[in-house]
């Protein structure tokens, strides 16, 4: 079964039919040419493919492209404000040698953004402690942004695998981005 | 991937109608699971009925200080509700020490229940499975089996049920509310899931086209504390070998009451009544933690793969009520 669909890919508007069979992942590399995503193990283990989906982390080859319909879609590309420059995180996996075959990186910087924003939102990990953010039975809970230590980035960073093992470097470019 | 069709639901009546009546067809939330499950050859829906638009995404507050969970409400997004965290920190706990934050963002309340086991011989479409193929036999029996059950398994099928999220449900005495053609029933989830037996291919009581709507928590005893525990062989990122949630409330040096359960133990969150029971009015301490436990694990049945599990549960569970019973705030 084919279906008729429209993304919104790092800011622009792409029509496309598709089989109903075909992820995220596959219609942006494969129909849309759109390959900063990278297609890692395929089965939602290794966060290769990471994209925000309406601004939050996804992972584009679990996620069918017929289910989302007008979504919004941003790939470690489109994270920079405009052509030329380069976004914050994009600038210190650079500035601290974040990487070494590079194949994990979009992943790892789309993840990290929507990590950053969900730790601004006040959204806890498994390692953030009950006074720092605990709600309250009013139903109040303190809101970051709290710069993050290396504990929190690399539990909240933990969907993301790296085989050349560059995750200290990775854990200093996001702290030095989520002090900022 | 054998092709299908793809409706987006525009309500639950429909929902259900459609996919009763069609056998091949399958509700889906956020896809985590089914959508692997149909790369790998394990589900084949000739339709998916997509059930995420639906107003199923609230969390509620109950009239008696419970809360009522929609079934499309991500887990990351109940992880980190306010009401939740304070009210049930055991169940925060354990929606974060499951998947990573991509996994979480995407998956839904009812979908994290209805996950199938991470068996290794059930996810390979090459060998015998009598979860996936019926009658075909089992191979983690005899096989790899360090992931495998120690309680209630039968000679059909040892998977453990994966969910963390459930574990902790179980203990917080959840009710499951269910949407079928003759109407909703409550579901409490100790009647939720079933054992292997001789139909190891039902994880579930539903029956095909029951759809879940939302998950009830009724409020903890006054003055509980309760907590989620979990082992695994990384520190993220990674299924329990062995979990424990409990709810605890104390009076002077005694328990007042316990309510225990276990993951990676079972086919099903496991329920530790015996355990719960021995807890009663004991005098708190390592003593009566590791008499608790064991008054559970007495019934176990492990296999030479997966013998470690015993020692291990019992650990986990003390270390948690420990926590529960005499550390000032917990993480």
């Amino acid at each position: 079964m084919e279906s008729h669909l429209t993304l919104r890919v790092d800011g622009e508007a792409r029509s496309l039919t598709v089989d109903t069979r075909t992820t995220l992942l596959d219609a942006l590399r494969d129909r849309l040419s759109v390959t900063s995503p990278k297609k890692g193990c395929d089965h939602g283990q290794c966060g290769a493919c990471t994209v925000l989906l309406d601004g939050r982390r996804v992972l584009s080859c679990l996620i069918l492209a017929v289910a989302h319909d007008g979504a919004q879609v941003t790939t470690a590309a489109g994270l920079a404000p405009e052509d030329g420059e380069l976004h914050p995180l994009q600038r210190a996996f650079l500035d601290h040698d974040g990487f070494q075959c590079g194949y994990c990186t979009p992943g790892q910087i789309c993840s990290a953004a929507g990590m950053l924003d969900e730790a601004s939102a006040g959204h806890p990990s498994l390692v953030t402690p009950v006074a720092d953010g605990d709600g309250r039975s009013d139903g109040h809970v303190r809101r970051g942004p709290a710069a993050l230590g290396d504990d929190e980035i690399r539990e909240r960073m933990s969907g993301n695998l790296c085989r050349c093992g560059a995750y200290v470097n990775i854990v200093a470019a996001i702290r030095e981005v989520s002090a900022q | 991937m054998i092709p299908f069709d793809y409706a987006p639901a525009s309500d639950t009546d429909s929902a259900v109608a459609t996919v009763t009546a069609r056998p091949g067809a399958a509700f889906l939330g956020g896809g985590t699971n089914l959508v692997d499950h149909m790369k790998l050859g394990i589900a084949s829906p000739d339709l998916l009925v997509d059930v995420t638009r639906l107003p199923l995404d609230a969390v509620e507050e109950l009239p008696d200080g419970g809360l009522r969970i929609g079934a499309t409400v991500r887990n990351s997004d109940l992880a980190a509700n306010p009401l939740l965290r304070s009210r049930y920190p055991l169940l925060s706990h354990a929606l974060l020490a499951g998947a990573s934050g991509q996994l979480r963002n995407a998956a839904t309340t009812a979908g994290n229940l209805l996950q199938r086991t991470r068996c290794s011989y059930f996810q390979d479409v090459t060998t015998p499975c009598n979860k996936r193929e019926p009658g075909s036999g089992c191979a983690a029996i005899g096989g790899w089996n360090r992931y495998h059950a120690v309680l209630g398994a039968s000679e059909h099928c040892i998977a453990v049920h994966p969910s963390d999220m459930a574990v902790a449900m179980s203990a917080a005495d959840a009710v499951v509310t269910v949407l079928g053609e003759e109407g909703e029933r409550r579901v409490p989830l100790g009647e939720f899931y079933r054992l292997p037996g001789d139909t190891p291919q039902y994880d579930t009581n539903l029956a095909h086209g029951e759809l879940i709507t939302s998950v009830e928590l009724p409020p903890l005893p006054a003055g509980a504390r309760s907590g989620y525990r979990k082992v695994r062989d990384r520190a993220s990122f990674a299924f329990a070998l062995v979990s424990a949630a409990a709810v605890l409330v104390t009076d002077g040096g005694h328990v007042r009451e316990a309510r225990i359960a276990f993951g990676g133990l079972a086919h099903k969150p496991w329920r530790a009544t015996h355990a719960e029971e021995a807890l009663r009015g004991a005098v708190l301490g390592e003593e009566a933690f590791r008499l608790a436990a064991d008054a559970e694990l007495r019934y176990g049945q492990p296999l030479p793969g997966n013998a470690f599990k015993i020692p291990m549960a019992r650990n986990a569970l003390a270390a948690l009520l420990r926590e529960l019973a005499f550390v000032e705030e917990r993480r």
